[in-house]
């Protein structure tokens, strides 16, 4: 790889986050609160991209990893006092330690066992939420008080309920993740997993350690989207097990499968399009779910490399 | 009530459970053994059938007997075509891509699950039994329908097990199944058995899901806890293994119903969850199946 195309990359995927950050002073109200959202959820897409595009495993449990950061800050919050930076790092830890558990225990199988294991380990957190709805306040939820919300630094405090404030939190983790994706595919490691991928089998005859690898991709896949956990209960203060339930875990396939699997920008392009298409669908009839259905089998069927997939595909090759 | 007479009515209560989930996870484990496909919207196709029970037996507002025997005929018939219907427009072309077609099949749960709460609507509704004859037991009485649900899940069971192992059409099943490149070469139609076998699986959900609903209502969302557990069912039992898919459905249904009379319900389905992601990380090819080739 030249030194141009590294700098072309690097280039493409900088000026993506200055386009995100000038929106912050453009966007009306409405789609200001809606595009925070969507790069907190961004981030968790390309959390699932990571396992799902690069390393060719499918989860239909990753609403676990989610939940985990969701609930590990929510809880230390509500019950532990622990402030925001403290709670975010709980929820990091929760991610990590029940993807490396489900990881060790997943990785045994392969294929459709493999996805029916996550889809399993997902179905009985979810569970273990509502049976301890004393504390979790099952689906009801938890409500996280704007007091707790507030990150004081010295004399300065930063109130994360503030909409600007919030958005520019939102994309500051959506920025250091899609850049630690960036990395993650274009070192040796990134080549592995797509090594694993293509021919498993090749990949260990070659001499490399797959299991590790995979486990390594499960860990990380899982520390990042418990960070976009984490950031969703901090920054909209809501927790809630709706978002430990099996549509959490179509969710992002669904949206990493639009924007286009093993694209580094794809998971936002599809978060964005499936996002405002569900939004523009919803305000004319309440069957949103038809629609999420109609999409995810036209995709299948008509477009199995997403928009960016395509793009890459027609137009631009050097995109990553 | 004494322990022994409660434990005798949670038994009950778990045959009842067992019977229902046998057929059930019986439709998914033919499609997941012929077609080694996973299919995901199994779970709707018997939320389907419980709906169309009750618009038929409504629509009909007959005597309650009528309107159930029309709806065991209707009902499974529909959701068979529908799932015909989806094998060729979607399936068929995904070439059933093992990882495509959880992604398709996905797709179709959304699009029925809304069709279903759009023209059924969110309402829980009942379907009025057959007939309400009640056994009269020394400690309780029990409902006579329930006990005749049992009965007709075991002849409906039966007779699967001889269509797979007695005639032409079982013969060529079992073919497919075992060398899909070896039967096409033997002149077997694969495509129309994979056609078949989707739709026979859809119908035999629909089918258990008739005899349910008049115990438990017809709900939008109530395919979900059946998918579940058909698969923890299938997963237990092995693939495409018909004697240990009936019972892995008696050790689930029963240890549920136990389970949930004493303890919570919520309790008894972690506790399956656990044990089915247990089994199939320790034991992929489940307790009864042999390796896959």
């Amino acid at each position: 790889m030249t030194e141009a195309s590294t700098a072309r990359v690097y280039g493409l995927h900088a000026a993506v986050v200055a386009v995100l950050f000038a929106l912050n002073f453009l966007l009306p109200d409405y789609h200001h609160g809606l595009f925070a959202r969507i790069l907190v959820l961004a981030t968790f897409a390309m959390g699932y991209n990571l396992l799902f595009g690069y390393a060719g495993l499918l989860s239909l449990g990753h609403a676990m990893f989610f939940a985990a950061g969701l609930y590990g800050s929510g809880l230390a919050i509500t019950y532990l006092g622990f402030g925001v930076p403290a709670a975010f790092i709980a929820g990091l830890v929760c991610g990590a330690l029940l993807a490396l558990v489900v990881g060790l225990l997943a990785l045994r199988t392969s294929g459709v066992a493999f996805m029916i294991v996550t889809m399993m380990f997902a179905q009985a957190l979810l569970l273990t939420i509502v049976y301890f709805n004393q504390w979790t306040g099952g689906d009801q939820g938890l409500v996280l008080q704007q007091a707790s919300r507030i990150v004081t630094i010295g004399n300065a405090s930063v109130d994360l309920t503030v909409p600007t404030v919030r958005y520019v939190a939102a994309l500051v983790l959506f920025a250091v993740v899609l850049f630690a994706t960036l990395a993650i595919v274009r070192s040796r490691f990134g080549r592995v997993l797509v090594a694993i991928r293509e021919n498993e089998e090749r990949t260990r005859m070659l001499g490399y350690d797959t299991f590790a690898n995979k486990l390594a991709a499960i860990v990380l896949s899982g520390v990042f989207c418990a960070a976009a956990g984490a950031a969703y209960a901090l920054l909209f203060g809501y927790v809630g097990s709706n978002f430990a339930s099996v549509q959490y875990s179509i969710l992002p396939l669904l949206w990493v499968l639009a924007g286009g699997a093993a694209t580094t920008l794809g998971p936002l392009i599809g978060t964005l399009f499936i996002y405002y298409v569900t939004d523009i669908a919803s305000s004319y009839t309440s069957a949103w779910l038809l629609i999420v259905g109609v999409a995810l089998i036209l995709l299948v069927l008509f477009a199995p490399k997403g928009i960016l997939g395509a793009v890459r595909k027609r137009w631009i090759r050097w995109l990553p | 009530m004494a322990f022994g007479p409660h434990l005798l009515l949670a038994t009950l209560e778990g045959l009842v459970t067992a019977a229902v989930l046998a057929l059930t996870a019986l439709g998914l484990s033919l499609v997941f053994g012929v077609m080694r496909i996973v299919n995901v919207a199994h779970g709707e196709f018997f939320m389907l059938g419980a709906v169309l029970a009750w618009a038929v037996a409504t629509a009909l507002g007959t005597h309650p007997a009528l309107g159930f025997v029309a709806a065991l005929i209707v009902a499974p018939l529909v959701v068979g075509s529908v799932a015909l219907l989806s094998e060729r427009l979607v399936l068929r072309r995904l070439n059933y891509d093992p990882e495509a077609t959880i992604v398709a099949t996905i797709g179709l749960l959304y699009i029925i699950q809304q069709l279903a709460l759009s023209f059924y609507g969110p309402e829980a509704r009942p379907v009025t039994p057959p007939f309400s004859y009640r056994v009269l037991l020394p400690w309780f009485g029990y409902s006579g329908y329930k006990l005749s649900v049992i009965a007709a899940s075991a002849l409906l069971l039966i007779a699967t097990w001889l269509v797979l192992t007695r005639t032409k059409i079982g013969l060529v099943m079992r073919a497919t199944q075992y060398d899909r490149e070896m039967a096409q070469a033997f002149a077997i139609p694969v495509e129309r058995v994979y056609a078949g076998v989707f739709a026979l699986g859809a119908m035999l959900a629909a089918t258990a899901a008739v005899l349910i609903v008049p115990i438990s209502q017809a709900h939008y969302l109530m395919g979900q806890d059946p998918l579940l557990l058909s698969f923890i069912v299938v997963i237990i039992g092995g693939l495409g293994s018909l004697r240990g898919t009936v019972v892995a459905a008696l050790l689930i249904g029963l240890s549920d119903g136990i389970i949930s009379m004493f303890f919570s319900p919520t309790l008894a389905k972690l506790i399956a969850t656990l044990a089915v992601a247990m089994v199939l990380v320790f034991r992929p090819q489940g307790l009864f199946g042999t390796t896959a080739r």
